[in-house]
Parts: structure tokens; C-alpha cells; sequence
């Protein structure tokens, strides 16, 4: 135990007799503690010691101390009764003063103190915690508490070790700093956001590689070995053509990057692992994985924001307060916001001096009204043309000469109408002339509308066509089985042997179902894949081929192309985000089928946290006119959540009601998906597991728990309808008080703890000028 | 253990972790930030509490203060001798209580402090001009400056002595759902 003494004169003779008592007595019951005999730090009755102990406990040791004198000896043997002989209330209230010290330590970083008074406060109160924390411990419990002491400080270090690797472990923090003080914190919390998505994309990436992939990969059949592995002997001239790999057939297919490669061998390998099982558990815990993630992440941004204020309560405050950006650190943003600053000023004064504008009630309306419908015809129109398309790409499926935009026409419809749509919308928005933030606010909203009705489109037009599939794989069961017989029978007519057995068909022989769900992950992964590209694409034209003729072009062009058309382009943060948020979406929904777009996604991920930086700070320019949607990190953070659930959907209903394909896929040959947890069930556990699920799922037992469930939300609801009532009445008892206050006009001499820290903060002098008089009468 | 390093010793270096919101690294980077400033007034080494100033104009120098309309006031109100000129203790004090981890009530504090151009413990009508003129360059005619504090104060003002008191502005800021995100380091 480390003790800090100081080695001081005296400070007068009354308290250095005091504490010369006091140490006396502390000192006499350290040394008396078995084990520990024989001075040491100096402890001596005789030195001139004085400690630094803060006042108010002086007078409990010294009560202590006086108690101790009066029946110590020096050196006894007897440690029991000189402890006892500390009173229980005495042994309490220097307990809590030690607690109360370490509370301070804990705290003392959030007090509004100089430096120089939180280092001595956080000294002495170290220094008292460690030297009367070995004090308290007594009787049998003493080596304990001091073990248990010691233990504490020692968790408290590591923690504090490990709080700092992991600070240093968070990537790419430089970079985001530097976009965020060349282009304000709300184009940095697109990067942030960015890096979020890529941390969650890593974990899953890690559970589909680790549980599925992997085991399937070391422990499962090598390629080649059973027909749901090979490429069939139809497509092998070409499988390894590099326009067949770009669509991701040939070999590609017949990979571990698509569900219809996996066996569905119920345990594989010595450490007989169940892959079917995990494959199924996987699929279902990177949802549940993620929901929890974005719950979590939304319940922090919850804490942060702060209550609810009318719009309108504290417009001009608001404005001069909270409008600097304090993370600005470049001349040319900052003259921006500047300018940004001074325009709302100036806007707010003109709402302020002029009436409300006289009006058209009746145009706007209309005008608004139009522009909903227009947007609406334009979202029928998208939603209409997608599913033509994947209509058409299902008959192309048939034909074999086709040119590279009806291979990829279904791709390039969907990115272009995400690209063409959103400033359509805008353009339609002008009509209805709304505030800029609700005119965002409704932007986003009818952007969602826009990818969600094209996600949909695309998922229905996909299982008609999984549909088609399922019909087709009947007769090509029967064909394949009419076909085995055939072989064998040619077989054993060509070997005049009828006594040997014939050797299996050759994998790449055997007639292939059609294998909907690698279908649907080829589809997905080239929906991806494509988003990617079309994505880069533009960043690459739209922004940095922009720059560069408006950079060169300038010098010969009749007008300033920097200042007026078309100039540097903006980091558009709204679309980026929600492209994000839809990409997220299709991962989740293609992961299930595709187990290697999860490992594609986090690639892409991080190859666009490099470009999109490099990007944002070589091409773009800050935005004139700062507008965050206020609130907006739970904003996204909720659509997240909502795109979660409806990729879910698909995929549960898929699992709960299509059977999976006879011939590929790791749930071959069972009726349902699910089946497989039946099966590990039945085989694996124990047998009063299986009758435990039996009873469990039984609808008389989950009847009443959903049942309890709903009473139970019911409860909560009714118990936070309460805590909002008893808010808003503090809310008016305090806003009675301060109209009181109002009255009395009175506003010297406060208590508040807050008040006294800001006086201590005040060098002294006072730079106003002297209040006047006060005049007579008044 | 990490790094050898000579600046401080073991025990201040705790300390300041447990006085600030900075890890040990940060406070080293931080102490490599301060000496850059001014190197040859600031000693490498730190283990004996040298008692250094490095004055107002260099601090606000640094690119993170550079541009800030506020970096005088800022300076100044965590400087002890409130003119500006910051100890290694205070650079380290101005940055945590700026910093992303430090809470809200913590920053509110502060920027009462630092918007209280004449240091009497009220934002009066004065300090919110000055304020004012900073934000906008001076763009604003004195008219509309005028109209400004005036709606800001009536705004904010709950007790009715036409300037803000503390607990005028923490309630005012306290609903202001930009306040926090922007006004961190």
C-alpha cells in the first residue's frame, strides 16, 4: 500500500497537536495488526508528520483517536479488542467518507474546476482513501477487504488499459477528423455512419465465414465430387469465360459463394459438425445480431438528444447560441457558414418584422395536391417498369444470344431510376413550397418510397419466377431419375457383366434441378455488384470528371464556371446514407442465399470509406447552406431498423414455407427448411428436450404467453402515459416558480452548487461597468 | 506497459487521466501539440511541474481554434489569469471539457463562461451584440442587430431581468437539439 506523507513543518501548535493525537492513534492501530509489525513510511509517535487530511474528517478520527488513546497500549498483542474499540458508528461514517472520496475521484473530471484544484482534490482524496481503506478492515474480514481493495484497483487499471487500446483500435479517425473540419460534423457523420456499417458487416462477415463457409470448405465433399459441386458437362466449355464469371455463373455458381453448393450431410468431418444446423442458425442470428446492434445504437442516440422543444420556442437563441460549428478548422468552410449564418439571421429578422404573406390558400393547396399525384405516377411508373423488366429477364433466361444490356438490364433500370428519380422529385417539390427542412424531411420520406417499391417490385417478380422453378423441378425429378435408369441399364447391356456393379454417374452427368435459391442469390449478388459499380461510377463522372473541367475548362470558358453552372458538387449526405441503408437491405436479404455477399459487402465497404474520403476531399465543396435535419442520427438509424424488418420478411416466409430445392443447398431432400432443427431435435439432444419443445409448442402454452406479452406492453404503455403526466406538471410547477421569480425581480445569492463553480471560475475582476444608482421611487 | 516516454511520470500521467477524458495517449499527443506551439518555452520534460504559459496569440494559432469566432473567449476562460495565457494544465483542461466525451452539463457551463464577454456572470444585452458581430462579420445592420438581442433575450428570458442568468441559458440550450453535435472537438 503506497501512502503519501508529506514531511512538513507544523502548521501551529494546536493542530499539529491534534494531528500528532490522530496519527499517534492510527499509526499505534496499524502496527498492532498482526503481520504488519515494525514502523514503517515513517510512522513513529514522535516525528513531526502531518498528512493531508480534509477538515471534516479530523473530528471524527480525532473522536476516534481520543477513544483509542484511552485504551491502546503500544505494542499489544491484542488487535481484537482495539479494533471493537473503534465504535461501530465511528467505523460507518469514516466508511462512508471513503466512499464519498472515491465517488469525488470518480467524478472529478465532470466538475467546472481549474486543473490545478482538481489535481489537489484528487491528491488528497487518494491519499485518504489509501490510507484509511487498510484501516477499516478488522477482524477475520481485514485480509480480505485488503485483498478484495487490491483487486479493485487492479480491475480499475486494467479497464483503464483497455479502454485505451481500444480507443486506439477505431480506424480511419484521422481521415474522418480531417473531412470533418474541412466540411462540418454533418458530412462526417455520413463517414461515421460509413465505419458503423462496416464494423457490423465485419461481425457477420465472421459468423457466415467462421460457422458455414469454412467447415464446409476444410471438413465438406472437395469440388467435383458430387453433382451439386460440378459444373454440368453442358456448360463446362464456357464456365470459365470471363463474361460467364462476370454474371456469375460457371464456376462462380458452383461455389461456396452460393447456397446450392453445400451438402446437406447432416454432420461432417471428425468434429462431426452439424453444417445444415449452422447454416440455418447462422441465417437467423446475423438478423438477430443486427436488430439487437441497431436497437442498441438507437437507444444511445435517444439518450443524447435533448427533450423536446417547440420549433419555434427559442428560434433567434438557437441561432446565435448553437449555429457555430465549433469543428470548423478551414478558412474557406468557415467563411461559408459564416455567410450561412449571417443569411439565416437575416431570413429569420424578415419572418419576424413582415405579416404573414397574404396568400392563395386555395393554389397552394392545389399545387401541392398536383405535385403528390405527379409523384405518385412517378412511383406507379418505376414500381410498373421494374417488374417488366424482371419479366423480361426471366424470358432472356431462355435465349442464349444475348447482347450485354439485356444481360444487365435489370440491373442498370433499377440504379438509374435511384439515380434519375430523387432530383425529379425535387424539381416536383418546388411546387408546394414548404419550409426546407419539411421539403427535406419529405424528400427523404418519398426517396424510401421510391427504393422500398423497387425492392418489393424486384422480390415479387422474383418469386413468381422461384415459383416457375418449383413447378419446373418436378419433371426434371422425374427426368433425372428416368435418366439414371437409362445409364444403368445402358451399363450393364454394354459390360456383359451382370454381376458387377456399375459406378456412379458422372457428377457433371446427372440432369441438375433448377435450384431456385441459387437463383436468388445469383440475383442478388448481381444487383449488389452493379450498385457498386454504378455508385463508383458516378462519384467518379458526376463529381471528380466535373471538377476537373470546371478546374480547366475555366481558364477558357465565357462564363466562371466555378461560380455559377455548373461548379463543384456537394456531398450529397441524405442520398448517400439512404444508399447505404437499401444496400445494407439486400445484403440482409441475399445473405441467406448467397453466404459470400456478406464477405462482397464488407470489401465494398471498405474500398468506399477510401474512395468517398479522397472523393469528398479532392472534388467537392461545403455546403452553403448548412441544413441538418434535426435529429437526424436516429432518423437513419430508424429507417435502418425498418429495412431490417422488411428484409426479414422474405426471408422468414421462404424459410417457413417454400420447400427447398431436391438436389442443391444444405436442406436438400427435406420438406421444409426448418426441418433440420426438428431433426437435431429428435437425434442430437437428449430425449426430455424433445419432449420439453413438444410441450412448448404447444398452443396451449403459447396461447398465454402471448397473451402475457401483450399485457405486459399494455402495463408499460399505461406505466410511461404516467411518467409523461407527472413531466409535464414538474414541467409547469417549475415554469410557476419562474414566473414568481419574474415578480420579485430579485436575482442575487443563489445556492446552487452550479453558481459557486462559476464564481471560482471568475479571475476576480469584473469587466462591467458599475450597476447605476438605483433611482429614487422606483 | 507501452511506450518509454520521459514527459511526465506514471503518477501524473494517471492523474490526468482520471481529471480529464483523455487516454494516456491522447494526453501525450496533447503535450506534443503544446510544446509545437512554442518549443522553446516548453520543456520535453514535464516531471517536475514546470510552471510554463504559452501566450493567447500562439493558442490561437492552432488550426482547431484558428477559424472559431469565439477562440479569444475561449482562451481566456480557461486561462487562471484570465488573460489567456495557458499552463499545460489548462491547454489540457480547455481541451476536455471541449472534447466528445465530456457531457452536455459540463459544456454548458463553459460556453455560459465563454459567451460572457465582461465576465459578470450574466449574458447581458452587450455581451450578446459583441456575440453577435463576431457570428456575422458584421454583415447585420446595427438595427437588426438590435432586433436580434432584444428576440433573444425575451426569447430565453425567464426571470425578467432582460439578460440571462445561467439557469436562463441551461434551459434554453438545454432544448436546443444542435447544441451538443456541434459544439465538440
Amino acid at each position: 500500500m503506497k501512502c503519501f506523507f508529506h514531511f512538513s513543518e507544523p502548521s501551529g501548535p494546536d493542530v499539529t497537536h491534534q494531528h500528532l493525537n490522530i496519527i499517534t492513534s492510527l499509526s499505534e492501530v496499524i502496527q498492532t495488526i498482526p503481520g504488519e509489525r515494525g514502523p514503517s513510511a515513517g510512522y513513529g509517535p514522535h516525528s513531526g508528520i502531518t498528512c493531508a487530511v480534509p477538515e471534516p474528517v479530523d473530528q471524527h478520527l480525532s473522536r476516534a483517536g481520543h477513544m483509542q488513546l484511552s485504551s491502546c497500549s503500544s505494542d499489544s498483542g491484542s488487535d481484537s479488542d482495539e479494533e471493537e474499540s473503534m465504535s461501530e458508528g465511528e467505523m460507518a461514517r469514516l466508511m462512508e467518507e471513503v466512499e464519498e472520496k472515491k465517488k469525488l475521484i470518480a467524478t472529478i473530471r465532470n466538475k467546472p474546476w481549474r486543473m490545478k484544484r482538481r489535481l489537489t482534490h484528487l491528491r488528497e482524496a487518494q491519499e485518504f482513501v489509501d490510507k484509511f481503506e487498510g484501516a477499516l478492515g478488522k477482524g477475520k474480514g481485514r485480509k480480505w477487504y485488503a485483498y478484495k481493495v487490491m483487486m479493485t484497483k487492479k480491475w480499475i487499471k486494467f479497464q483503464r488499459d483497455f479502454e485505451n487500446f481500444r480507443t486506439a483500435c477505431i480506424p480511419w479517425e484521422r481521415k474522418i477528423k480531417d473531412v470533418e473540419s474541412h466540411f462540418g460534423s454533418s458530412v462526417a457523420s455520413y463517414f461515421i455512419f460509413l465505419r458503423w456499417m462496416y464494423g457490423m458487416n465485419l461481425v457477420l462477415f465472421g459468423f457466415t465465414f467462421g460457422l458455414v463457409v469454412i467447415p464446409e470448405v476444410l471438413m465438406g465433399l472437395p469440388y467435383g465430387s458430387i453433382p451439386r459441386k460440378t459444373v454440368p458437362r453442358a456448360e463446362q466449355p464456357t464456365a470459365q469465360d470471363y463474361s460467364v464469371l462476370t454474371d456469375f455463373n460457371g464456376f462462380c455458381k458452383y461455389s461456396v459463394l452460393f447456397y446450392g453448393y453445400y451438402n446437406d450431410q447432416r454432420t461432417i468431418g471428425l468434429l462431426k459438425f452439424r453444417l445444415p444446423l449452422s447454416y440455418l442458425m447462422v441465417g437467423i442470428g446475423s438478423f438477430g445480431y443486427s436488430l439487437m446492434v441497431v436497437i442498441r445504437t438507437m437507444a444511445k442516440n435517444a439518450d443524447v438528444g435533448g427533450g423536446d422543444g417547440d420549433e419555434g420556442e427559442f428560434t433567434f437563441a438557437w441561432k446565435m447560441f448553437t449555429s457555430w460549428d465549433y469543428l470548423i478548422g478551414n478558412a474557406e468552410t468557415a467563411d461559408n457558414k459564416y455567410a450561412s449564418i449571417t443569411t439565416s439571421f437575416k431570413e429569420s429578422i424578415v419572418d419576424e418584422q413582415e405579416n404573414q404573406k397574404d396568400e392563395n390558400i386555395h393554389l397552394r393547396r392545389f399545387l401541392r395536391v398536383l405535385a403528390n399525384v405527379m409523384i405518385l405516377c412517378s412511383l406507379g411508373g418505376s414500381g410498373y417498369l421494374i417488374y417488366f423488366v424482371v419479366k423480361r429477364s426471366q424470358e432472356f433466361a431462355n435465349r442464349d444470344d444475348l447482347s450485354w444490356y439485356e444481360k444487365n438490364e435489370l440491373e442498370l433500370i433499377m440504379s438509374l431510376l435511384g439515380l434519375v428519380c430523387p432530383p425529379l422529385f425535387e424539381t416536383i417539390a418546388e411546387l408546394e413550397d414548404y419550409h426546407p427542412r419539411i421539403a427535406l424531411k419529405w424528400q427523404l420520406g418519398r426517396i424510401f418510397a421510391l427504393f422500398l417499391g423497387n425492392l418489393y417490385t424486384f422480390l415479387f417478380a422474383l418469386f413468381d419466377e422461384v415459383n416457375n422453378k418449383l413447378v419446373e423441378e418436378q419433371s426434371i425429378k422425374n427426368a433425372s431419375i428416368w435418366a439414371m435408369k437409362e445409364y444403368y441399364a445402358n451399363f450393364t447391356r454394354l459390360s456383359n457383366d451382370s454381376e458387377a456393379t456399375p459406378p456412379p454417374m458422372d457428377p457433371s452427368d446427372v440432369i441438375r434441378g433448377p435450384c431456385w435459391e441459387t437463383a436468388v442469390g445469383i440475383e442478388f449478388v448481381k444487383l449488389t455488384v452493379s450498385d457498386i459499380q454504378v455508385t463508383y461510377l458516378t462519384i467518379l463522372i458526376g463529381d471528380f470528371a466535373r471538377a476537373v473541367i470546371v478546374r480547366f475548362l475555366n481558364y477558357c470558358w465565357c462564363w466562371d464556371l466555378e461560380a455559377g453552372f455548373p461548379s463543384y458538387g456537394e456531398f450529397d449526405i441524405s442520398g448517400n446514407v439512404l444508399g447505404l441503408v437499401f444496400n445494407q437491405g439486400m445484403i440482409w436479404m441475399g445473405a441467406f442465399y448467397a453466404p459470400g455477399l456478406v464477405g462482397i459487402n464488407v470489401l465494398r465497404l471498405l474500398s468506399s470509406m477510401y474512395y468517398q474520403c479522397w472523393a469528398v476531399m479532392a472534388t467537392n465543396v461545403p455546403h452553403e447552406r448548412v441544413f441538418k435535419a434535426s435529429k437526424s442520427n436516429n432518423f437513419y438509424m430508424g429507417l435502418l431498423l425498418l429495412i431490417l424488418f422488411l428484409s426479414l420478411l422474405p426471408v422468414v416466409y421462404t424459410i417457413m414455407t417454400l420447400p427447398p430445392s431436391y438436389d442443391c443447398g444444405p436442406f436438400s431432400g427435406r420438406a421444409k427448411m426448418f426441418d433440420v432443427i426438428m431433426e437435431t431435435i429428435d437425434l442430437d439432444l437428449p430425449a426430455f428436450m424433445g419432449t420439453l419443445f413438444s410441450y412448448a409448442a404447444n398452443p396451449g402454452l403459447i396461447i398465454p404467453a402471448v397473451l402475457l406479452m401483450v399485457l405486459a406492453i399494455y402495463y408499460l404503455n399505461s406505466v410511461s402515459e404516467a411518467y409523461q403526466n407527472s413531466n409535464m406538471e414538474l414541467k409547469k410547477k417549475m415554469q410557476m416558480a419562474r414566473d414568481e421569480e419574474k415578480n420579485r425581480r430579485n436575482n442575487t445569492d443563489s445556492t446552487n452548487q452550479v453558481m459557486k463553480d462559476l464564481e471560482d471560475l471568475l479571475p476576480n475582476r469584473s469587466l462591467a461597468p458599475p450597476a447605476p444608482p438605483p433611482e429614487p421611487g422606483q | 506497459m507501452g511506450n518509454k516516454q520521459t514527459t511526465f511520470t506514471d503518477e501524473q500521467l494517471e492523474a490526468f487521466q482520471d481529471c480529464t477524458f483523455f487516454t494516456r495517449k491522447e494526453i501525450l499527443r496533447l503535450h506534443g501539440r503544446y510544446r509545437e506551439l512554442a518549443p522553446h518555452l516548453v520543456p520535453l520534460d514535464y516531471t517536475n511541474n514546470p510552471d510554463i504559459r504559452v501566450p493567447l496569440t500562439l493558442i490561437t494559432s492552432m488550426p482547431e481554434l484558428k477559424e472559431n469566432p469565439f477562440r479569444d473567449r475561449i482562451v481566456e476562460t480557461f486561462s487562471e489569469d484570465g488573460q489567456g495565457n495557458l499552463s499545460f494544465n489548462d491547454f489540457v483542461d480547455m481541451f476536455s471539457a471541449l472534447c466528445e466525451t465530456s457531457p452536455r452539463e459540463l459544456k454548458t457551463i463553459y460556453a455560459f463562461k465563454i459567451y460572457d464577454f465582461n465576465r459578470d456572470n450574466f449574458i447581458c444585452k452587450v455581451d450578446l451584440e459583441k456575440m453577435l458581430n463576431k457570428l456575422t462579420k458584421g454583415e447585420l445592420t446595427p438595427e437588426e442587430v438590435t432586433l436580434v438581442c432584444d428576440k433573444a433575450v425575451e426569447e430565453a428570458d425567464l426571470d425578467g431581468d432582460s439578460k440571462l442568468s445561467f439557469a436562463d441559458f441551461e434551459n434554453m440550450v438545454s432544448k436546443a437539439p444542435d447544441f451538443l453535435s456541434s459544439g465538440s472537438t
